[in-house]
């Protein structure tokens, strides 16, 4: 008979296996004998965070920082509901993590015992999938079934559950070599009768475009550099979701900037007039569509990706294609030179030249002055002064995210973690930890804003306790920005709750951390400011005080389609929103 | 623009592995995306497989039924997803008790009825029938709506089983 371990001991022997070196999370009654095992041995770390919500995001960032599952432990009850905000954010934005969650033991499942929940019930809809774990045979193949399906085909978070009684139970170990899924088969291959469907379009195009997402990133850096070599030889214009930013260098001549609700004027247009799209990664949003029946209306469209669901749900498509991107974009390449195509040079150049047009807009264009930051300034001499280091960048939700993700030109994949599916304010700070976390010597910024700090703010404690040099760097406007915003736009400036009131002082407050806390106000300190952040050894909090009125564009309003851009504020309020748009979100 | 036209009823035959809490993802799928269920099926049928059958009537546009079986097919217990109404010719049946009370002619003309319906009878008291009805939903439906006059009380369906007709089995 094979030697015999605890449930606790089968569960780390199991991470190891995995390739685990780090997982997030909380102590409570029902996970204490895991926190045991982990107190007697050394090859798994802990990092221990303030709420259970802020080490999801952490396990998320580690994980879109690395390419790796992130791991969570929590415990049952309150630990496991805390912790549901963090896996719908997972599962939006197609992270995979996988989170070990306490349960009382099996005989008192059901009998409303002391910390317990539903937890399976209540993260059924919120994670790729879930597990109970009612025998301690099965916890080691659970364990290795669970890192299979959140890393590979549509990645997402995997929540396993383990009762108290099974933690404490004995059974023989198992490898993951051993354990195959029944059922579960993700289809990375792509039917090759579709990729020689999508190059022949792609030789016939008159004014195509490339419009990719977080699933070029999600598939690998390899996807991203064949993605990158690949376009170039098309010579066509390319434009990234928010998810996708960094999967193509951002100052390639080709790039478009962003796409979508505050994309660029550029990419909005080039989509919209577009003959042939091809998206790789990305799933038609409402984000980035606008207006469904006035979405690129004369267009042909090839669609890759990866989780065959994602084809035709909002968008019907000519040619889908369901495979892995570096997969699908292997194939494309060697069937673009085996058939030897060859663009349609001139209607291509005649189509840069429309473009070049657009982009003669200056759609980011701002005002500066002397006497107060803009915000869109503040990234870009965030911006300047980072690009030369090794940087990855995190935000928070609202305006300084979109300006983050207008004025931050990304070279790489994985540099940037933001939460774009579910909006959640309060990633940024815990996503930052744990990007820190897996790159030590790496400067890791939180481009924040007031608001969204305070939601997971807390979290300044793990920052402090493991030492781990975050910078925050608030972009302080007094209001929740996005939403004023809005009420401008759509509730004639009736800013109905959304002024930041009572904020503390936050240079005091990063004391109190044992953080540095600095502020400015005047645009001829930002670049010390900014300089001291980056230059300090410790976690720093920046809080830049920048112009409270300013708004974020261009902006397509809700409802409308993508040749309906506001380009700024003498645009004027309410322009353009009809009454369906009204009640989008 | 879809219009009502294009929305169809569809059968889909769905194999899981019999696991805990697979039926609530397949509902939950259906409630958390705003899918009809008009009716569904679901026993163990391989024991030693551990292999469930699903069988959903559900109905909607063809790009909401293609996203149902993406989705269905989406999720991680899901063996195998097969349209019924679009891969071939299938045969579906259903079962019904309906429980009809009454006495003198009405009491007559219902196991009239259920004689031309080849209902049998499976319970009988001096003032009440249990009938048992095989056969596709709309045979079901016109059984009921004749016996409604006739003192119906109560009925239970099981919903529809449905296999694909010819000699290839699914899986
Ligand atoms: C958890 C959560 N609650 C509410 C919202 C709605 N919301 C979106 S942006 C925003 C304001 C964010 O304010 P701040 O962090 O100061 O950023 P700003 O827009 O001012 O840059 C709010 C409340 C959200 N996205 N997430
Ligand atoms: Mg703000």
């Amino acid at each position: 008979m094979s030697e015999q371990l605890s449930g606790a001991e089968i569960i780390l022997k199991a991470l190891v296996d995995q390739g685990v070196d780090v997982i997030f999370g909380y102590p409570g009654g029902a996970v204490l004998p895991l926190y045991d095992a982990l107190f007697k041995q050394n090859r798994i770390r802990h990092v221990l965070c303030r709420h259970e919500q802020g080490a999801v995001h952490m396990a998320e960032g580690y994980a879109r920082s690395t390419g790796k599952v992130g791991v969570v432990l929590v415990t049952s009850g309150p630990g496991a509901t805390n912790a549901v905000t963090g896996l719908t954010d997972a599962l939006m934005d197609s992270v995979p993590v996988v989170c070990l969650t306490g349960q009382v033991p099996t005989f008192l499942i059901g009998n409303d015992a002391f910390q317990e929940a539903d937890t399976t019930g209540i993260t059924r809809q919120c994670t790729k999938h879930n597990y109970l774990v009612k025998d301690s045979d099965k916890l080691a193949r659970t364990i290795h079934e669970a890192f299979l399906v959140a890393a590979t085909g549509r990645p997402g978070p995997v929540v396993v559950d383990l009762p108290k009684d099974i933690l404490m139970g004995k059974a023989p170990y198992i490898p993951a070599s051993r354990v195959k899924h029944r059922s579960y088969k993700p289809q990375v291959k792509a039917d090759i009768k579709a990729i020689e469907q999508a190059v022949e379009l792609m030789g016939k195009a008159q004014r195509p475009v490339f419009y990719i997402g977080g699933g070029v990133v999600n598939s690998g850096p390899n996807a991203c550099k064949l993605l990158t070599s690949f376009v170039r030889s098309t010579g066509f214009p390319i434009t990234s979701t928010l998810m996708g930013l960094g999967a193509y260098p951002a100052s390639d001549q080709q790039f478009l900037g962003m796409l979508g609700m505050h994309g660029t004027y550029e990419a909005n247009m080039t989509m919209h007039d577009c003959d042939l799209m091809i998206c790789i990664g990305a799933r038609f949003d409402d984000r980035v569509t606008g207006r469904l029946d006035a979405f690129a209306p004369g267009s042909k469209k090839i669609h890759v990706d990866i989780d065959p669901s994602s084809i035709n749900k909002n968008v019907a498509v000519d040619v889908p294609i369901v495979g892995d991107v570096a997969h699908v974009i292997e194939d494309m390449i060697r069937v673009w030179k085996a058939k030897q195509v060859r663009p349609a040079q001139k209607a291509i150049a005649a189509w840069w030249s429309t473009i070049d047009g657009w982009k003669a807009r200056n759609c980011l264009a701002y005002k500066a002055t002397d006497s107060t930051i803009k915000p869109q300034q503040a990234i870009q001499r965030l911006y300047a002064l980072a690009k030369d280091r090794d940087t990855y960048i995190t935000t928070e939700v609202g305006q300084h995210q979109m300006w983050a993700a207008q004025f931050y030109k990304f070279e790489e994949p994985n540099r940037w973690m933001t939460s774009g599916g579910l909006g959640t304010m309060g990633y940024g700070l815990p996503a930052a930890l744990g990007v820190q976390v897996a790159h030590p010597d790496s400067l890791v910024v939180d481009i924040s804003g007031e608001a969204s700090f305070m939601m997971n703010m807390q979290e300044m404690g793990t920052a402090a306790q493991y030492r781990l040099p975050i910078k925050v760097m608030i972009l302080n406007n007094q209001y929740m920005g996005m939403v004023r915003q809005w009420q401008e736009l759509l509730h004639g400036s009736r800013y109905s709750e959304s002024y930041s009131d009572a904020l503390p002082d936050f240079v005091k407050l990063a004391d109190s951390f044992g953080w540095l806390g600095l502020t400015v106000d005047s645009p001829a300190d930002l670049d010390s400011a900014i300089q001291t952040m980056i230059d300090s050894d410790k976690p720093v909090l920046l809080d830049v005080h920048v112009d409270p009125s300013e708004n974020c564009y261009p902006m397509i309003p809700s409802g409308a389609a993508h040749n309906h851009m506001l380009m700024g504020p003498e645009d004027g309020a309410g322009a353009g929103v009809s009454d369906h748009g009204m009640v989008l979100v | 623009m879809m219009t009502q036209q294009d929305i169809r009823t569809h059968t889909i035959a769905v194999l899981v592995d019999n696991e805990a809490g697979v039926l609530a993802r397949v509902i939950g799928l259906f409630s958390g995306r705003g899918y009809n269920i008009e009716s569904l099926t679901v026993a163990e049928v391989d024991t030693a497989e551990h292999l469930s059958r699903i069988t959903l009537v559900t109905s909607g546009t063809p790009m909401v039924i293609e996203q149902i079986k993406a989705q269905l097919g989406r999720l991680v217990p899901v063996r195998m997803v097969a349209d019924l109404t679009v891969e071939g010719p299938a045969v579906s049946r259903e079962l019904a008790l309906l429980k009809v009370v009454g006495t003198g002619e009405k009491r007559v003309e219902s196991l009239r009825i259920a004689d031309i319906f080849r209902a049998n009878v499976v319970d009988s008291t001096n003032e009440s029938f249990v009938f048992e009805i095989v056969g596709k939903t709309d045979k079901l439906d016109a059984f009921i709506k004749l016996m409604e006059p006739l003192g119906l009380a109560e009925i239970s369906r099981t919903g529809v089983a449905a296999i694909a007709r010819g000699k290839d089995p699914l899986l």
